[in-house]
């Protein structure tokens, strides 16, 4: 900062023009660490707007959410401190390491199905063929629907009775199925509604990869021979890499915190057959009121939210391009 | 007060003779009780929080007769059951909800509402004359409601709105295309939903709810039958009983026998719709569903419907029950004013709009029992008498308690599993275990 005054800080040049104070350091040095110790004090009130808000919707809310946790609140009652009772509660509750199987099954299959779906779709949109515009519209409009409708819509088709569904099988000669309300097809039926709706995003993704990628690599691999799935999986596939880990991050988290779409068509059941963490915590803090063991349900899932993100973003950097020279 | 019909109160003549007053209904402006001083509080504003149904739907039609009467001005909100019961518990124990009035589900809230003491003491409001309609007294209200009105101390804290009692919906038709008659026990309701259910033509003798947690009601009416309920008077678990078995396996042989596929997943949305297209014998639910039944745009079986009383138990005849009302919130500082929208609320003039509608049932025998009233309900004849016969065995079907939504959730999960072919045995005392610790700790705080 050039407006610092020199003669503040007992400065003096000597002949060779070196500026230098009494204790022999230069003032460029000088002035580097005037800055640190007489401006920072001026700059803090600038950061305070953002340190607000982040105190505010981030900070405060985990904190408070890991106070209730470690309290017996249950509304309408009087609040106590419970220490780790509720953390302890969770690891003998039966209920809970259920529905935390049922989150990472319903997960894994709402991450893997969208991601084979989409991307063989993006395959096939990549390429050119009339009326290609049109069906991409087409085929990316679940996306834009409201999952609540979404639900209702797919709670119809799949009434064992009315739905359309059980009367398509029927034409085929294939016996009525239950679908939704059977506790064994539950969670498959439920991940094809959210295949359904999902798998346009992942192809979206996808297909800006695929328009990204040049096509010389391609012509050397046909001039050498390679065949279409050689190409695919030697060419496209790692150069697709980065935009597929993209579309994973997103699916996973978006499949993770679920609960709209579960909540509107099965509210966890049959019984508790397709009850995710996010079901069971809803219930406990705002069907049961019990603040302090649902605030432990949380701080739990959250962990677990916060090592899956960290193993994504591990694998996120091993997707990325390198090149020649390995950087 | 005196039980003795031949020798009434003076109170009693009162409330008997103003009921009629009131009963000017169908198109006339109904009286209200010159003796209260209606514009007592006018100019005061009330917030008014209702469930949203057919019932605050009524109450929302009338309320400016309510502002008119009263010179108080209304604001009132009505919202879906579950985002209603969640918004006002979050209100109410923060100390300071954002309303006067409440609308509650007695069935589910009413030890909750006592516990936290949310609910004010209007016992004083109903004997001054002065805030008091003569006509509104404790006998005139079912025995039901003033059970679910008074706290375990015996103070009033609300006045009963709306009772559901539950029947039995069946439909005429398929009964007579096999030669059957309605049941009037549980081994005839069992012989009959076989005798129906014919999965080739995708007939079916028997629906209920099946879906966790509104299951557990369909459960806890059919003990009532054994005489049994879930907890003794003093709050102790007798879910493993004897009877409490019989009647899930009860349940468990209906649900498996008798009812379509997929009913786990069915609540009473669901299996009313399968009622109403024709294929089902006999669907066991409250009595509040059966206005569609009757509207051609709605139902198949318009015209054929039966409602009958709940077939005698081995052991009692009883219908359950469930029901509604509206309290003065304990912090409100218009307290008065919001008695009197409450006693507006629940008067026979708008009992009768409820009953007449099929929007509900209204609690006061005064209003069950007029002639008046009664040629202006829209629905068959066979429903009221079902109500009325209900009513002279309803008995309450859920345990009075705080942890019901947990009660109902993890029995509800039991039920569920039965339905896939577990034992009944072994499922309620899977589920006895889980809920002993949820019940011990809701009355620790």
């Amino acid at each position: 900062m050039s407006a610092i005054a020199p003669e503040r800080t007992g400065v003096t040049s000597d002949r060779t023009g070196v500026t230098t104070d009494r204790t022999g350091v230069t003032t460029e040095q000088a002035i580097e660490g005037s800055q640190t110790i007489r401006l920072a004090p001026n700059y803090w009130p600038f950061v305070v707007p953002a340190l607000v808000v982040v105190g505010a919707v981030i900070v405060f809310p985990w904190a408070f959410t890991l106070w209730m946790s470690v309290n017996r609140w249950t509304l309408g009652q009087s609040r106590s401190f419970a220490g780790m009772e509720n953390y302890l509660r969770l690891a003998s509750d039966p209920r809970f390491w259920e529905s935390l199987v049922h989150t990472l099954t319903y997960t894994s299959l709402s991450v893997a199905a969208p991601m084979f779906f989409g991307t063989v779709a993006a395959l096939i949109f990549d390429a050119r063929f009339p009326l290609r515009g049109l069906l991409r519209g087409v085929f990316v409009m679940p996306m834009m629907a409201t999952p609540v409708a979404v639900a209702l819509v797919w709670t119809m088709m799949f009434h064992p009775q009315l739905g359309v569904l059980n009367y398509l099988l029927s034409l085929v000669g294939i016996p009525a199925q239950e679908w939704i309300f059977n506790a064994r097809t539950v969670i498959p039926s439920l991940v094809a509604v959210e295949t359904w709706q999902w798998t346009p995003l992942v192809m979206l993704i996808v297909l800006g990869g695929l328009a990204s990628v040049p096509r010389e690599p391609f012509e050397s691999a046909e001039i050498d021979g390679a065949n279409a799935w050689q190409q695919f999986r030697y060419l496209t596939l790692p150069m697709i890499a980065p935009f597929l880990m993209i579309a994973l991050i997103i699916r996973t988290i978006d499949a993770l915190k679920s609960f709209d779409i579960i909540f509107a068509m099965t509210q966890g059941g049959p019984g508790t057959a397709s009850e995710t963490i996010n079901i069971y915590l809803y219930n406990t803090a705002f069907s049961y009121y019990d603040i302090g063991y649902g605030s432990a349900m949380a701080v739990v899932f959250f962990i677990v939210i916060v090592a899956l993100s960290f193993i994504l973003l591990m694998l996120r950097q091993r997707s990325q391009w390198i090149d020649a020279e390995g950087k | 007060m005196s039980s003795n019909p031949f020798k009434p109160t003076r109170r009693q003549v009162l409330a008997g003779t103003t009921a009629l007053a009131a009963a000017g209904l169908a198109g006339l402006r109904p009286s209200f009780s010159a003796s209260v001083d209606w514009k007592r509080f006018a100019g005061t504003t009330l917030d008014v929080n209702l469930v949203k149904s057919p019932r605050s739907d009524t109450i929302l039609k009338y309320i400016a007769e309510f502002e008119e009467l009263t010179g108080i001005k209304v604001n009132a909100e009505a919202t879906p059951e579950q985002q209603q019961r969640q918004k006002t518990v979050i209100e109410l124990s923060s100390g300071k909800p954002s309303f006067d009035v409440v609308h509650l589900s007695y069935h589910v809230q009413k030890r909750q509402f006592e516990k936290g003491g949310w609910l004010a003491d209007i016992a004083g409001y109903l004997a001054d004359p002065t805030l008091t309609d003569p006509g509104l007294v404790e006998g005139d209200f079912a025995e039901a409601g003033m059970l679910f009105a008074k706290d375990s101390q015996g103070v009033l804290r609300s006045l009963p709105f709306s009772v559901d009692y539950w029947i039995v919906y069946w439909n005429k038709e398929l009964f007579e295309a096999k030669g059957l008659k309605y049941p009037e026990t549980f081994d005839q309701l069992v012989t009959a939903a076989e005798a129906l259910t014919d999965p080739s033509t995708n007939t079916f003798g028997f629906v209920a709810r099946g879906l966790k947690n509104a299951n557990t009601p369909v459960w806890t009416s059919l003990m009532l039958g054994y005489d049994m309920t879930p907890l003794d008077d003093k709050g102790k678990l007798r879910t493993e009983t004897p009877e409490a078995i019989e009647a899930a396996a009860l349940y468990q042989r209906l649900m498996t026998k008798s009812a379509p596929p997929g009913v786990t997943g069915f609540n009473w949305a669901e299996a009313q719709s399968a009622f109403l297209q024709g294929k089902i014998g006999m669907w066991f639910d409250g009595v509040g569903f059966a206005p569609p039944m009757e509207n051609p745009e709605k139902s198949r079986v318009v015209g054929k419907v039966g409602y009958g009383v709940m077939p005698k138990g081995p052991k009692a005849h009883a219908s359950g029950t469930f029901g509604d009302g509206l309290g003065v919130t304990a912090s409100s500082e218009k307290k008065e004013a919001a008695y009197l929208f409450c006693q507006w609320a629940v008067s026979p003039a708008m009992g009768a709009r409820l009953l007449q509608a099929g929007a509900g049932v209204p609690f006061r025998k005064s209003v069950l029992e007029d002639p008046k009233v009664r040629e202006g309900v829209t629905m068959p004849a066979s429903w009221l008498d079902a109500v009325v016969g209900s009513g002279n065995i309803s008995r309450l079907a859920l345990p009075v308690i705080i942890p019901v939504t947990e009660f109902r959730d993890i029995y509800g999960v039991a039920l569920t599993n039965m339905i896939a072919g577990a034992d009944p045995a072994e499922e309620l005392k899977k589920a006895t275990a889980q809920f002993q610790p949820v019940l011990d700790r809701s009355e620790q705080g």
